[in-house]
Parts: C-alpha cells; structure tokens; sequence
C-alpha cells in the first residue's frame, strides 16, 4: 500500500500477485488497521465517529461501482436503486422473520444481485452512455416498484422500521459500536475486492473493459463476465442499503434516488476508476467535502458578512466550493485522487534526486 | 506544496477559532438544534422557514431571553440529503442541543429512531410521521402542526361543508404529487369515502411535478368534479392553478394542502388575479395581522434595519415562527419545572407536552400538546385567496378526529 521495492526484482508470478510486496507493507496494514479499529473508537467523539459511519458504508458501495464502471467498463447509474432492493429485502426478513444480521445482510445483497444481473442484460448489446440510459431506467422503474408496491414497501409511507442489529445478544447503540460494525464489513468489502481483482475472474473483467470483441477472442464469455460484474457490483450496492438500514434504522427509498447513485459515480470518479484505494479516498472525499467547506465558512465567513447573511450565504457557497473543489482535483489529476497519491509517493520515493 | 502548507494553516487555524467560539460560550445559553434547508429540492420552503425560526428566537433573546438562558438557535442545511442530515443531528447533539427542528419526511424517519435514544425531542410540523401523533408510540417525536392524516380529513370536512353538508353522490378528485408524502392521505380518503358516500378519484403526478397538463384535463373534461383537493409540493402547486385556470375549471372549487399553499405559489401560477378563488389549508395562520410580526418588525426597526422581505410570504414565514415559537414555548415550560437549572432533551420533552393554549394571537393554532397526543389535536384553518390576499373562511377546526386516530391506532 504504501511501500515498493527501488526496483523489479519479481521472478514469479506468485510474487507479482502478493497482496503485501514487501514485509513492511504487512505491517503498515496492521498498523494501519490497528488505527482505524481500536485507536479510532478510543479516542475520537461520538459526531466524529458519526462521520466515519458514513464514510464506511460509502467505502463498501464505492467498491461495488467500481467493480462494475472502473473494472469492467460498464456505466450504471442505477447503484441507488440496487441499495434500495438490499434495504427493503432486509427489512422485510427483520420485520416478518425477525431475521439477523448475518443473514439479512447475505440475503439482500443476494437479492440485489439478482435483480442486478437481470438490469445487467442490455449490457451485452449496447455500451457506453446507451447503457447508462438502460441503467438509468432500471433506476426509475425500481423506484416506482417500491413506491407503489405497499407488498415491498410496508404501506404508504413506503419506509419500514428496523432495529439496530444485536451481536452476541447485545444490540448496537452506540456510534462506535455501529462503528465496529460497519468497520467489519467495509474491511471485508475492501480484502473481498483486492483478493477479487487478482483473481482470473478480475483479469477476465479488465480485459473485458480494455477491449471485449479481444477478450471474447481470447476465450472470455464476454456474457458470463459482463452479468458476474453486475451482479458482484449489485451485491455490494445491496450489502451498502442493508448498511444504511441498519445504520439509520429505517429503510426509506427516498434515501436511495438517483442523486445517490450520481453521488457514487462521482464519488469513484473522483478516487479514481478501476482502483481500491481510489475507492476509499474517493468515498471519504464525498462524504467529507461538504462538511469541511462548512466548518471553513463557519470559521471565516464570520470576518466577511454579518450573521444573518452567513446563515444563506453558507449553504449556497457550500454548493459552490464543492463543486468548484470536484473540478478542481479533477483537472489537477483527471485519474482521480488515487493517481494524485501515486504521484506524490513516487515524488518522494527519488526525492531529493529527483533528476 | 507552499500553496497547499498555507491552505492548510489557515484551515488548523479555522478549526481552533471554531472551537474557541464554541466554548466561550456556553455557560447561559441553551441550544436548539435545526435543520433548514436553503438549498436542494425543498429551497422553496427553506429559504423564508429558516430566517423565520432565526428571527424568532432572535426576538426571545433581545427580549432577555428566557429567565436569563439565551437561546442559541443552530442551524445547518442538510440539502434534503439523509446522511448530512444524520451527520448534522450528531453535531448538534454534541453541542448540547436540547430539542431539534427536522426537515424533511425521509430525514424524519431516519432521525426517529436517534432522538429516542438520546432522548431530545424533534418538531416535524406539517410533515413526517403521521402515526407520530401517537406520543405513546413515538415519545419524542412531535409533529406539532395537523399530519397529513388530519389534513386530508379536514379537506374532506371543507368540501362537505362548502358542498351543503352532504357528500353522498358527490365527485371528488384527488391530485398528489407522486410520492410517499403524497400518498400518506390516501387511507384516511379511502376511509372517509366509505363513510360518507362520495365518488373518489385519484390523481397522481410524478415528480417533478412541472408538467400535469394531462392530469388536468382527465380531471377537468371526463370526470367533472365537485371538488379538487391538490397535495402537492415544490413548483408543482403553482403549475396545478395555472393549468386548472386554463382547462376554465373555477378555482373556488380547488382546495390545496399545506405544502400547496403559499405566497410563492400564486405568485409563480401569475399572481393573485390568477388564483382567485383558491383555498388553502394552513396550521399556521396566514397573514400580517398578529402582534408577533410586528415585534419582528419593530425589532428590526430598532436596530436600523428594514424588515426582512422574507416576511412578505407570510404562510412559510408564519409557520417558522410556529415552528421556533413552540419549541421556545417547550423550554419556557422545561425550565419553569427545573426551577430555573438547565433543562435536559427529557425535560424539554416534558415541556413540549405541556404546550396548551399558546395561541401567539392567533397565528398558532388552540393546541393541547399531551403525553399521549404530540400532533397536538391536528387543527387546520382554511384561507381563500380573494382580491390579493388570503382571507380566513373558517376558524380553526379539527375534523372526524376518531377516523384520524383510528389510523394512527392501525399503523402498527
């Protein structure tokens, strides 16, 4: 992750698939993970951990579209309404079944999946933007399912109430409990996606993005893995609305609209496509942005205008800078944020000689 | 990298002033709370809603606050957005916050679960939970103003009253925006059909909502109603009165509810002339006639300022003030039962169901807040639009109280 060795000294291919390169890369993995899983709950604040929530559940639904758009090529904006078919498939098993975690949690990805792969069809004969219009309506028409299926939705108000999940016969309350919680399944989401990438089916999927009437000549069922990455991508996305659920304690398809799902592409957009990492940071980068931009206006805005002004003028500009900041980085590094790290490591790795 | 250490400075230098002002002070003040939104799909509302409440508490403050705490009113935007709506609640749950104004029926159902646990009471007036009315069920969610259950069944108590007091064999049509908000009256219509014999159609409008031209002419041409009763929300009211005033159909025989009832309503439909005729459901009343506006305005005046002109679109502005004044009215209560100590999101609580007879004149409603009753009683009073200015048609009313809470009893 964060070390490479001066030069290529790989001579097999076991060593060129390793997760960890070096042993040194294992063990900033392991501080890294020791961080974010016993120090970050110690020491930060319940608002701040409140944020890492947010951030968490993003992480697992960024690395889900980006399975799909950054390493397969295929354009959806229909990741929100895939949630959606996770939230409402789980509520139902809690509130008919009163089902746990851990199966409601397979089984709306599950569900989701399928659903995906069904939306997935048209990919096999139109691309691009044309697939992202298909995807688009996929987005419409499961939206107007849930709204007008009281079956699905649990009645008019089409949101259903759902219990925080217990573990071990503790039910989890508190910020930093959900907080583990979630941090296990976006650890799970994050070593799923790495160990997927490296696997035959990953390299079947990125050779079906860099050109697939080539992959299909070289023997990939062009068909079975265009529908795999939908229904994995699907998967996660249903995994990402079992989390929300859980996580706000309802299940409402007003949070899964298509704002949602632009909010997911511009979110591993930004991180940068067909990458992990870029995933995480772009995932965080989203979900923080507007807050920062507000805490900065809050802090300065004061010196500018007067009290009453501010309060309109902070959300506006908020807008403003967020979208001024998404331009911003991607002319600076159109490759995403990921890209934008890797540059600077690579700076630092021959600094300071660097000629 | 020298551009980027500076932004950064200046960035560790924000957060320090940040925090700084946040600790100074906080001895004498109580926090409440608020989420507004100036920006996204609700902007409409927000943008008057917002200076509304801020003006309010304003007004309690400059007038020495409430028995020497000053009320500090917090307010973030949350872009009608779930996740920066959660991520606004813990920030001003952190700050202390005693009780929350929500915005928005998603944010509403989301939040619910929180404010339990924390024990802080939230507003959703005019929106949110229906069901909420039932204290019991959801103890500290308050929907303070008339749900959409009591708006629909005060909307059928109007069209019989306007239509001689019998609806038996009568048409009526139903025109909502397609959405959960604009489903919620449905089984209170449903119910109250089967009761009082009249013929219901259904119209729905899908979002945005800016085009129901086809909608209007079913109505107007093939089904003849006596009545139209509009639920609508955002830009769509106003595109409902155009598009009624051209298919010819009388405007007197339209009937919006809250959401499609503002100032900015008629005026984006073409102004007053246009919408003549037009009733408009209100919990909170409509107009300049109430000695708190003019306390706003001399405020103001005080102070050397003209009065804010998101006065002049009194309906929104007005149920700010509701908004803002029952919370106020809450930790008035909450303080008198702490003696005077700083009262805790369960004290506030138990202040909000003590909230009785607070009429603010007139623009607040005869509400009789209880343990088990947080809606309050679901009164609405209705407005005519007639020669340029809403004209009160009725007093406050409440209506078929047993079928709304039959419903709310039902929903599990």
């Amino acid at each position: 992750m964060f070390h490479r060795e001066s030069g290529v000294f790989k001579t097999s291919y076991a060593a060129d698939m390793a997760l960890y390169p070096l042993p040194i890369a294992k063990w900033a993995v392991a501080a890294f993970a020791g961080l974010f899983i016993v120090g970050v709950p110690l020491t930060l604040g319940e608002y701040y951990v409140s944020i890492l929530d947010l951030i968490l559940i993003a992480v697992v639904g960024a690395l889900g579209l980006n399975i799909l758009v950054g390493y397969t090529g295929q354009i959806s904006i229909g990741h929100g309404a895939f949630m959606s078919v996770g939230a409402y498939t789980a509520a139902n098993l809690v509130i008919h079944l009163n089902a746990p975690f851990w199966v409601t949690i397979p089984a709306g990805g599950l569900m989701a999946a399928l659903i995906g792969a069904i939306v997935g069809i048209p990919s096999l004969r139109i691309k691009g933007i044309y697939l992202a219009i298909a995807t688009l309506a996929a987005q419409l028409i499961i939206e107007w399912t849930i709204n007008h299926v009281p079956a699905i939705s649990g009645g008019v108000q089409a949101s259903i109430q759902v219990p925080r999940p217990s573990f071990l016969g503790v039910q989890l309350k508190t910020q930093t409990q959900l907080y583990l919680f979630l941090m296990a399944f976006a650890v799970l989401a994050i070593v799923g996606t790495s160990n997927l990438v490296r696997s035959r089916i990953g390299r079947a999927f990125i050779a079906v993005r860099d050109q697939d009437i080539a992959a299909e000549i070289i023997g990939i069922s062009t068909f079975r893995y265009k529908l795999l990455a939908f229904a994995i991508s699907s998967f996660y996305a249903g995994v990402t609305g079992v989390l929300y659920t859980y996580y706000l304690g309802i299940a409402n398809y007003e949070q899964f609209q298509i704002t949602v799902s632009i909010d997911y592409l511009a979110m591993i957009i930004i991180g940068g496509l067909g990458s992990i990492l870029g995933s995480i940071l772009g995932a965080a980068f989203v979900t923080l942005l507007p807050i920062v931009t507000r805490w900065f206006l809050e802090s300065f805005g004061g010196l500018i205008f007067s009290p009453a002004d501010l309060a309109n003028i902070i959300p506006n500009l908020r807008l403003i800078l967020f979208g001024g900041l998404i331009i911003f980085f991607l002319v600076v590094e159109p490759e995403g944020l990921n890209r934008l790290w890797r540059n600077i490591r690579n700076y630092f790795r021959v600094w300071p000689f660097s000629y | 990298m020298n551009k980027l250490s500076r932004i950064s400075a200046a960035a560790a230098l924000a957060t320090a002033l940040n925090f700084a002002g946040h600790a100074s002070a906080q001895q004498k003040e109580i926090v409440i709370g608020a989420q507004c939104d100036r920006t996204g799909p609700t902007q409409i509302v927000g943008v008057v809603i917002c200076p509304a409440q801020s003006d309010y508490f304003n007004l309690i403050n400059s007038k020495g606050g409430l028995s020497d705490f000053t009320l500090r009113y917090n307010e973030l935007d949350n872009e009608y957005k779930v996740p920066p709506a959660v991520e606004e609640y813990e920030r001003q749950k952190g700050e202390g916050a005693v009780s929350m104004m929500i915005y928005g029926t998603p944010q509403t159902q989301a939040l619910n679960q929180r404010l339990e646990a924390d024990r802080i009471p939230g507003t959703s007036p005019g929106f949110g939970i229906s069901a909420a009315a039932d204290g019991m069920r959801f103890h500290y969610l308050f929907p303070i103003a008339a749900t959409y259950w009591s708006q629909g069944a005060a909307a059928v108590k109007f069209v019989k009253d306007k239509l001689g007091g019998d609806l038996h064999g009568k048409k009526l049509a139903y025109v909502y925006y397609d959405n959960p908000a604009g489903h919620e009256p449905l089984p209170i219509l449903e119910d109250l059909q089967k009761t009082e014999g009249f013929d219901l159609r259904t119209f729905a409008v899908p979002p945005p909502g800016v085009e129901m031209g086809a909608q209007v002419l079913d109505i107007t041409q093939r089904y003849r109603p006596d009545f139209v009763i509009v639920h609508l929300f955002g830009r769509s009211p106003s595109v409902a009165i155009k598009e009624f005033k051209r298919a010819g159909f009388p405007l007197s025989k339209v009937a919006g509810l809250v959401w499609a009832s503002a100032e900015a309503d008629i005026l984006a439909a073409g102004g007053w002339q246009v919408a003549e005729g037009y009733h408009t459901l209100q919990f909170a009343g409509a107009g300049d006639d109430y000695p708190v506006r003019q306390e706003i305005k001399a405020m103001y005046k005080s102070q050397g300022k003209e009065p804010p002109k998101e006065m002049d679109d009194t309906v929104v502005y007005n149920r700010g003030l509701l908004n803002a004044a029952l919370h106020a009215e809450a930790v008035r209560h909450a303080l008198e039962a702490t003696g005077g100590k700083k009262p805790s999101g369960e004290d506030v609580k138990k202040g909000f169901e003590q909230i009785h007879d607070f009429t603010l004149g007139g623009l607040v409603p005869p509400l009789k807040v209880t343990a088990e009753d947080h809606e309050g009683g679901g009164w609405v009073k209705i407005f005519q639009v007639k020669g340029g200015k809403f004209v009160a048609e009725t007093d406050w009313f409440r209506a078929y109280p047993e079928v709304v809470a039959a419903a709310v009893k039902k929903a599990e």
